[in-house]
């Protein structure tokens, strides 16, 4: 175990506790200690951070990234995805299954799960809803979920059939397990960026919205009348957050994230072909992208998730038509979510909430709070710091991320876990 | 032509990014040019030394050949390459390839590829102009400009014009150039054709979409029908060529609501009985030819141009 860590005078945000204010925190043996309880006896030894004009926030959890291994290293792997997650402040992350191969078996789950003994950030497999995620046969989500295995999800690929989807919620529901969708109908979906005016100036084959929401409705309908759960992913348009406002505002068991790019850009980032603005969904237009921030300040959305999608030159520079999906997110998040706080869309509760508290619960894992004697996962952000994301201190092996050269404000300046300092900017 | 005007383009990407002047610099310094192509000897040696390499991804006889006559015209060196798109997903990509066409220093590169923004992305790889003669759905300036040429010689204007683009705008990089350029000449454009055919987002730009033939024809200046591309049909965007006829095509009957002068315009080559009446594709307000002609000089404008010889 690590010295005891002080962390001091920082303004301390945990709204699971529905705190807000200037102490101290101190963590004894990867825990929290009892802020109530007297001071350490062996304070000598105690490391000390100093966390004036800072805030100290439950361990930001990222809900849905890629991290390639295994598979694709060449990308990514949990090693440098965990350490690009630190670096972003964040403490855990959840992995989506589509690698090679598929994580749809207790195998692949062990890897991944052995490989994260030794990385700087806590990783949550989801496994698939099918093998291979062919959409054809369930995966063993008993198994699954005995070894380790957090939520399950074909992401990257929508559920065509939805007897198998209706039959995943049910089945997921008796292993406790968490469904996620990605929404996404398929005969609609056959194009490379949002259908609208940029897609027409540009000549690239357009994706309509209506191809996520008529998906987002369906997976709604099942959940509503089998009485289960379901979460959707990565939501990028305003008809989507509609419908997902209106079910639980009946009480449907519905969760959804959004992801920062969705807040912050629009389609108009596509222009010059810019492959660092593909990805799926797409970036919608500026109507959706004020449906997303409103969304996230009434509660539709329960977390920002990044939807982190490393992919290496390879695959983006080519024609736009040929280029793959996604981009990194997990060292942007932070600083673009904060930014959400000084426009005054939500405030600093709120953003812990979705970047923490929530994901905490919705996968059913640990972190989430600062309470006496929960895990020691930790972010102190300063959300003041200002600076440049140049591709030279992008942590990730990859470098697709359309903020490059963009001034972002505010960062995590120490990232903690289980008491461990896993990134510091000191 | 304002004072102090400057060609600055290194490239010809699109219609989008040139102004109006550029627009009537190019088409004024073409017309300069059209007469060389109604000498006996047809050659002047303005481009002797130039090395131009015809990259062609997709294949275009008629633009390719069109490119090739203005370069030789003007006495420049020319080398066609037809690279098959598959070529490059085995593989090489289109920067590979620029790379290695770079590097045997070509002055300019003429690109048509299927995909939209390919001549952007080469442009920035390759120390060569770059041309784009069709990308994908996107645009096809040369094409756009020769239209504007060919309406400005028989109208002696380009603006207060009411253009009328009959047909599939969707997939149509002809259609955008055009749209784009008589616009900004200060032109009005009208489109009709069917639902399925027509992108989102039209009006932002400006454009009137029509819902029947007369609306669109009405009065028009300029009657554009583009080429129903028969290898689209996968996608169920038409029931039949047959009610397309009826319903989208041009017949003597659709040209006689246009202006008595309008001009019958079409990028070629024709689906004659599909898209556009027999008669009316070779009748007197036909200007079909004058479009194949313009579209060397417009050519040999824009070669001579993108070599910095503004
Ligand atoms: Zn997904």
């Amino acid at each position: 175990m690590p010295a005891p860590l002080l962390i001091k005078n920082g303004r301390i945000i945990d709204p699971a506790n529905t705190v807000d204010c200037v102490r101290d925190l101190l963590i004894v043996d990867g825990r929290i200690a009892d802020p109530t309880a007297p001071p350490h006896s062996n304070s000598s030894k105690i490391q000390e951070i100093d966390a004036e004009g800072c805030w100290v926030v439950p361990g930001l959890i990222d809900m849905h990234v890629h991290l390639r291994e295994p598979g694709e290293e060449y990308k990514e792997d949990i090693l440098s995805g965990t350490r690009a997650a630190a670096a972003g402040g964040f403490t855990a992350v959840a992995c989506m299954p589509n690698t090679k191969p598929v994580n749809d078996s207790r195998a692949v789950t062990a890897l991944i799960l052995s490989q994260a003994e030794k990385a700087d950030a806590r990783v949550y497999p989801v496994a698939a809803i099918s093998k291979n995620s062919e959409g054809s046969a369930l995966t063993e989500f008993g198994e699954l979920k005995a070894n380790g295995v957090v939520a399950v999800s074909d992401d990257g690929l929508p559920v065509r059939d939805s007897q198998l989807m209706r039959r995943a919620m049910e089945y997921a529901d008796d292993h406790d397990l968490l469904v996620i969708s990605h929404s996404e109908e398929p005969s609609l979906s056959n194009g490379v960026m949002n259908e609208g005016i940029i897609s027409t100036r540009l000549g690239l084959k357009g994706i309509p919205t209506a191809a996520e929401s008529i998906m987002v409705y369906r997976e709604i309908a099942l959940a509503e009348c089998l009485g289960k759960r379901v979460h959707i992913a990565h939501v990028s348009c305003s008809m989507s957050a509609e419908l997902i406002r209106s079910a639980k505002a009946r009480g449907v068991r519905v969760t959804a994230e959004t992801a920062p790019h969705y807040f912050t850009l629009t389609d108009e980032a596509v222009m010059g072909y810019a492959t660092n603005a593909k990805m799926n969904p797409p970036l919608r237009a500026e109507k959706d992208r004020q449906a997303i921030r409103q969304g996230l300040a009434d509660g539709t959305f329960d977390a920002i998730a990044t939807d982190h999608a490393p992919h290496s030159m390879l695959e983006k520079e080519v024609e736009f038509d040929r280029a793959m999906n996604g981009i990194i997110g997990l060292e942007t998040s932070l600083p673009l979510s904060l930014s959400l706080v000084r426009e005054g869309v939500i405030d600093e509760q709120k953003l812990v909430e979705l970047m923490s508290m929530n994901p905490a619960r919705i996968l059913g894992i640990e972190g989430g709070t600062l309470s006496a004697g929960a895990v020691a996962d930790v972010t102190v952000i300063n959300p003041d710091l200002a600076f440049t994301y140049t591709e030279e201190q992008v942590v990730s092996k990859s470098k697709n991320s359309p903020f490059l050269g963009e001034k972002l404000q505010g960062r995590a300046v120490y990232t903690i876990m289980g008491g461990r300092i896993t990134h510091s900017l000191a | 032509m304002t004072t102090g005007y400057f060609f600055s383009h290194r490239h010809i990407l699109d219609i989008e990014h040139l102004s109006a002047d550029d627009i009537d610099f190019i088409l004024t310094t073409a017309e300069s040019f059209k007469e060389i192509s109604a000498r006996p000897i047809k050659k002047v040696p303005t481009l002797r030394g130039n090395t131009i390499i015809n990259l062609f991804f997709e294949p275009s006889t008629r633009t390719r050949l069109s490119f090739e006559i203005a370069a030789k015209r003007m006495s420049a060196d020319t080398f066609n390459i037809s690279a098959s798109t598959s070529s490059t997903t085995k593989g090489e990509t289109l920067i590979d390839t620029a790379r290695n066409i770079s590097a045997m220093n070509p002055d300019i590169i003429i690109i048509r590829h299927s995909f939209s923004g390919a001549p952007h992305m080469l442009s920035q790889y390759v120390n060569a102009a770059v041309i784009n003669a069709g990308d994908g759905t996107h645009e096809h300036p040369s094409q756009g400009l020769l239209d504007m040429m060919t309406v400005r010689q028989h109208k002696k204007r380009l603006n207060d014009l009411k253009i009328a683009i009959i047909g599939d705008i969707l997939h149509s990089r002809v259609a955008h150039s055009d749209i784009l350029g008589f616009l900004r000449m200060g032109s009005e454009v009208f489109v009709y054709g069917p639902g399925t055919l027509i992108p989102p987002g039209l009006q932002e730009l400006g454009v009137t979409v029509c819902s029947s033939m007369k609306e669109a024809v009405q009065d028009a200046d300029v009657v554009m029908t583009l080429r129903i591309q028969k290898e689209r049909q996968n996608d169920p965007l038409l029931p039949s060529f047959r009610e397309y006829a009826s319903e989208y095509g041009v017949t003597a009957k659709v040209a006689s609501w246009a202006r008595p002068d309008a001009l019958i315009m079409h990028p070629g080559p024709i689906n004659r009985g599909i898209e556009l009446m027999p008669d009316v594709a070779d009748g007197p307000q036909s200007v079909i030819l004058d479009q194949v002609t313009n579209g060397v000089a417009v050519r040999m404008a824009l070669l001579y141009l993108v070599t910095g010889n503004s």
